[in-house]
């Protein structure tokens, strides 16, 4: 059996991109602690809805920890308190009765804000589109194993091809850096045949669109890597640096 | 592909930068700290170095101009990364906090802009203090005079808020080092998942051994008044 926990909101609330925003209070008291965090806040919509105001929104999709939709900044952490956890699959078990939660949106100059909790991660899809793609010819799908690639090499790429580009790297960087999401999408093809091919214009592109995005410089602070829910290594950031060097090299 | 000078303003270039300015200046602690022990190994001996440093005219105003490019490019770097992040996070978090774990959010990485513009002032007051300090001639055994930059260095540590000054200095590039030193390597991607461990064990190695070297000197000749039986008479 599961009990009733009263947990006190604090929540992040803007009506549109210009309007100024401000932080709400609300209690709810039929918080159950097998719901995940997005399914507090539907209780709390429902009961906002009850009362006949404003629903708050916040991005969501999948609610499995795989699209990478989510991305709330939980108590100053983005996805929350929990290590290799989206906020969709965070569960309320993690909180106690009585606990004071502030919910606010990732904040990034890059990442403009849309309503409430909902920004606009647009800047990401530009980054892949400058370069985060392969189109060389490289035939029709075939047998999976036609094509060696080292053991070493495949882990890397499938380590970091696991990033969903939720945004939570820049979210808890100081420096609000894409330094993260950038190096995993630069990666997880440069470490592949097909896409090595591309390597050198990949990474000077996107580098580029990064910094033109508005997002801040990397400092090493590694916080990306502790929140990231697919818990993707900043040695993906060391990586784009070495291939950065050379590209620029190589000319 | 981008010019040499697009590619050190891309974000990737000024971090690599910092990292190479960086470990220039860790090595040049390095000499700096081997010629400080000078002072223990003889009593003309550290008046022989600078002296011999000072003859070497157009090398060392080379090496002097280098070291300041290092340091005028690290600095400019190191602030414009940080006013940048004002720019990149224009509205900050009511509350903020780091996850920890794997993250290198500490006190030495937070405070890299105070740690970084105390030691910039210091340098300034530094090269003020002992390389246009004011010093007696003396003969040295041979006949040759030289500065007495030696008694400079006692009289100034035996003075207390001049050794108090070096530590807490010392100490704050030791808070710099902590995460500098492991950084810059980091920026230069030399590190990855496997050795990222090994190096920052390395770096926490070298800045301590190093700053202990540096700190010691100060230390030493205050608690002794200068007569400490290490420093040959």
């Amino acid at each position: 059996m599961s009990t009733n926990m009263t947990i006190h909101l604090r929540y992040w609330r803007q009506t549109g991109p210009t309007a100024r925003g401000y932080f709400e209070n609300r209690t709810l008291s039929t918080v159950n602690e097998h719901m995940s965090f997005l399914e507090m806040l539907d209780v709390l919509n429902e009961e906002l809805q009850l009362d006949g105001t404003e629903p708050l929104e916040f991005d969501y999709d999948c609610r499995e920890g795989i699209c990478g939709s989510c991305n709330l900044v939980i108590n100053g952490q983005a996805h929350g308190p929990k290590k290799g956890t989206a906020c969709c699959q965070l569960h309320m078990r993690n909180y106690s009765d009585g606990d004071h939660i502030t919910i606010e949106p990732p904040r990034a100059s890059a990442f403009p804000v849309i309503k409430d909790l909902v920004v606009d991660r647009s800047a990401f899809d530009r980054i892949i589109e400058a370069g985060g793609y392969v189109s060389v010819k490289t035939g029709s799908a075939q047998e999976a194993n036609a094509i060696p690639i080292q053991k070493n090499d495949a882990d890397l790429a499938f380590d970091y091809a696991a990033c969903i580009g939720c945004g939570a790297c820049v979210a808890a960087c100081p420096n609000a850096s894409a330094s993260l999401f950038t190096s995993a999408k630069i990666s997880h093809l440069s470490h592949l045949p097909q896409g090595n091919v591309e390597r050198s214009n990949r990474v000077v592109a996107m580098v580029e669109q990064m910094q033109e995005e508005g997002f801040g410089d990397c400092s090493n602070f590694g916080e990306c890597e502790a929140v990231c829910p697919k818990e993707i290594s900043i040695a993906a950031i060391a990586d784009t640096r070495r291939d950065y060097v050379r590209a620029v090299i190589q000319g | 592909m981008p010019t040499i000078i697009k590619a050190l303003q891309s974000q990737v270039g000024r971090k690599l930068m910092t990292g190479i300015t960086g470990i220039a200046l860790m090595l040049f602690l390095v000499v700096h700290l081997a010629g400080n022990y000078a002072i223990f190994a003889s009593a003309e001996a550290f008046n022989i170095y600078t002296k011999t440093l000072e003859s070497l005219g157009i090398l060392l105003y080379m090496a002097e101009a280098g070291l300041l490019f290092f340091v005028l490019y690290h600095s400019f770097l190191g602030i414009s990364i940080w006013l940048g992040k004002r720019k990149a996070r224009a509205a900050g978090y009511e509350v903020y906090k780091s996850r920890g774990g794997v993250s290198r959010q500490n006190l030495a990485s937070r405070s890299m802009i105070l740690s970084g513009l105390t030691i910039l002032v210091f340098l300034v007051v530094h090269i003020w203090s002992f390389k246009f300090g004011e010093t007696e001639m003396i003969m040295s055994a041979d006949g040759e005079p030289m500065r007495d930059l030696r008694q400079l260095v006692i009289d100034s540590f035996t003075t207390w808020y001049i050794a108090l000054g070096y530590v807490v200095v010392l100490s704050l590039i030791t808070l710099h080092l902590f995460h500098g030193a492991w950084s810059a390597f980091t920026s230069l991607g030399v590190t990855n998942k496997n050795n990222s461990q090994a190096f920052k064990l390395g770096a926490y190695i070298f800045t301590i051994v190093l700053m202990l070297g540096f700190i010691f000197i100060p230390v030493y000749i205050f608690a002794t008044g200068g007569m400490g039986s290490l420093i040959a008479y």
